[in-house]
């Protein structure tokens, strides 16, 4: 893989809590529209990960570049978000006294500044953009319901939503179906690829099944650093994987 | 059809409406019962209760301020009087000046405190307060500026919560203490008083009186429209998404420490306004306005009123000051444990406040009513 494809590139980062490595010497590269599947152990580092790149948590080591020359380590979280790197959180995160609407556009691209939210008027364009995020999360009836007022899935969803309205390059997304039904995943599935024809995904999950059913290339995670990349049929046959994950 | 501006500022909901009625209603007969009734008449209304209404309504705009921070952003403000000092203070020192050499020391430049203490000179921080248009300047800048170096100090690394709070306790208790320091130079202990004129119009003139009043009640009711404005404009949408769920809002690419310093320092502003309005009705600013007992004072208005909403931080304010009024006059140690007393019962029995009783009942109505429609209708099906 060249380096000038990649849009997402983590060299040999490292992080550490009170003496405890939580990321070790890790090195990712994700590519222009590449699905990403990143699994891994309950305190492998995944969610580690996603602070890192947002610059929630400073790395202590390494390089983080977002396209061939952006330095994230640099930036603080809102700079990377307008930079164009979306974020779904592990514990789904919506706005619950807004509506859906409201949700989705606050989420709009552009206006981050205090006097043009002061003076905003939404236009046809955006109500087009709301209505077609809208469209694409299957949450057309709840419009105006209170966010708070939905189902944990639709949540998930909604919070999906509110990634695709902020139109980022890259998505990171921590575990979107945790609690979602059988059919509530499926749909995700769906969601989840289509996104990818557009922008980069990156997706953690523990769902081994809904992981296999959208996976090109999955990163096994193990204490803070890669133990395995590959297709999930490599993945799945690799004897370290076997040995500490995947291993009965 | 196009709403205009008023109208969805002031009356696209009950409470709005009420309280634009209310206050226009009484601006206009508060005065008029007072100057054109003679005073015999059983309808005339005294210059003290003049006095006494206008004071609530300063009281009211404070807790509109308090409410945007607290109801809005989440930001449980325990220092809100401070900003409502300041601006009283810059007030009282533009009062000061209008004395001019009418002092008891009858010094043309110094106020009798600084006489008394022996000062030689104005110390510069005085200087240009005879202008009023300086003064009015200072009225908003003096706790903008206290407001902006606090939020931008503590949002910058984070501080939220409790601790916030404790810190905003104890930014009030400092400035309390300072200007209780006569070298601090704004009177000490006794703060500032026996002010004559504003604008050249005599304080103890009933006419004078009741167009604090009307300036009172129109300071009030565009507080209002401008919170207003802000609450339901988007930065008022992302203002409330900072209340339930600040990091959603940064890792949308929102500054949202910007945003709560705005906020921050125009509720400051207006808790200022208040405070300078409040001046010339009470004749008197000391140091006791920086009390922490103060500031935790307004917070409970707001609580039992109904914080979020803006007019229920407005009935807070004249229910429970008319309380006070009430009970300070009949039993005034007690008073503290009655409020004391309401903010528990608040808190555990109407989280919501006043308003929100009103709320509940009329949401349960329409219930009860939609019930009985569709009762109604699959009887007559
Ligand atoms: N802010 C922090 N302070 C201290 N320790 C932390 C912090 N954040 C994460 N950790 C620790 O780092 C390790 C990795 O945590 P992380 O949340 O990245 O795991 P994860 O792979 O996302 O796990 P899960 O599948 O449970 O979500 C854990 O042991 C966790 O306790
Ligand atoms: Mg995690």
């Amino acid at each position: 893989m060249e380096k000038n494809e990649s849009i997402l590139y983590l060299n040999n980062v490292s992080v550490s809590f009170d003496g405890f490595k939580a990321i070790n010497e890790l090195s990712l590269y994700i590519d222009k529209n590449e699905l990403r599947c990143i699994i891994g152990a309950n305190g492998a580092g995944k969610t580690t990960m996603m602070d890192i790149i947002t610059g929630k948590t400073k790395p202590d080591e390494g390089e983080v570049y977002f396209g061939d020359h952006i330095d994230l380590t640099k930036k603080d979280e809102a700079e990377i978000a307008n930079l164009g790197i979306g974020r779904k959180f592990q514990k789904p995160t919506v706005f619950e006294n807004h509506s859906v609407f409201e949700n989705l556009q606050l989420a709009l691209e552009g206006h981050r500044n205090i006097l043009s939210n002061l003076f905003y008027e939404l236009n046809e364009d955006q109500r087009n953009k709301i209505d077609s995020s809208l469209e694409t999360i299957g949450l057309e009836a709840e419009k105006y319901r209170m966010a708070g007022e939905l189902s944990h899935g639709q949540k998930q969803w909604l919070e999906i939503g509110m990634l695709i309205t902020q139109n980022p390059q890259v998505l990171l997304v921590d575990e979107p179906v945790a609690g979602m039904t059988h059919q509530e995943s499926e749909r995700t599935a769906e969601l989840l690829t289509s996104l990818a024809t557009r922008h980069s995904v990156v997706v953690v999950e523990h769902d081994m099944e809904f992981v296999r059913s959208i996976a090109r290339r999955v990163t096994v995670l193990h204490q803070g650093s890669v133990l395995a990349e590959g297709t999930m049929d490599k993945i799945q046959n690799d004897r370290k994987v076997i040995e500490v994950y995947l291993g009965d | 059809m196009e709403k205009s501006l008023i109208q969805r500022l002031l009356l696209s909901d009950t409470g709005s409406k009420i309280l634009t009625i209310v206050i226009i209603f009484i601006a206009i007969v508060v005065p008029v019962l007072n100057l054109l009734v003679p005073v015999d008449s059983p309808l005339h209304i005294s210059t003290y209760t003049v006095t006494l209404l206008g004071k609530y309504l300063c009281y009211a705009l404070l807790a509109l301020s308090v409410d945007l921070v607290w109801g809005y952003l989440g930001i449980l403000s325990l220092g809100h009087g401070a900003f409502f000092a300041l601006g009283g203070y810059a007030m009282g020192m533009y009062l000061m000046r209008q004395i001019g050499d009418r002092g008891v020391y009858g010094n043309p430049l110094l106020p009798d405190f600084m006489v008394f203490l022996n000062w030689g000179s104005l110390p510069w921080y005085w200087f240009g307060f005879d202008h009023f248009p300086l003064a009015l300047l200072m009225m908003f800048a003096a706790p903008g500026i206290l407001a902006f170096v606090f939020g931008w100090l503590a949002f910058r690394s984070r501080v939220t919560g409790v601790y916030l709070s404790i810190m905003t306790q104890a930014m009030t208790y400092a400035l309390m203490l300072a200007f209780f320091q006569n070298d601090f130079g704004f009177g000490g202990n006794n703060g500032l008083t026996d002010f004559k004129e504003i604008l050249g119009f005599n304080l103890q003139d009933n006419t004078t009186r009741c167009a604090l009043f009307v300036a009172s009640a129109v300071a009030l009711l565009s507080g209002y429209a401008f919170c207003k404005y802000i609450a339901q404009s988007r930065l008022g949408s992302l203002v409330m998404a900072i209340r339930d769920s600040e990091s959603r809002v940064r890792f949308m690419g929102y500054r949202d420490e910007h945003i709560k310093l705005f906020i921050f320092v125009i509720s400051a502003m207006l808790a200022g306004i208040a405070g300078a309005l409040y001046v010339p009705q009470v004749g008197i600013i000391n140091p006791s306005e920086f009390a922490p007992i103060r500031s935790i004072e307004l917070v409970i208005w707001v609580a039992i009123g109904g914080r979020g909403t803006l007019y229920g931080a407005v009935l807070g304010a004249f229910v429970v000051n008319y309380a006070k009024t009430f009970f300070t006059a009949w039993a005034p140690e007690a008073w503290l444990f009655i409020l004391g007393g309401i903010f528990v019962f608040v808190t555990v029995f109407m989280p919501k406040g006043l308003v929100g009783i009103y709320n509940q009942a009329r949401s349960r109505n329409t219930r009860k009513k939609s019930m009985k429609e569709s009762q109604a209708n699959i009887r007559n099906s």
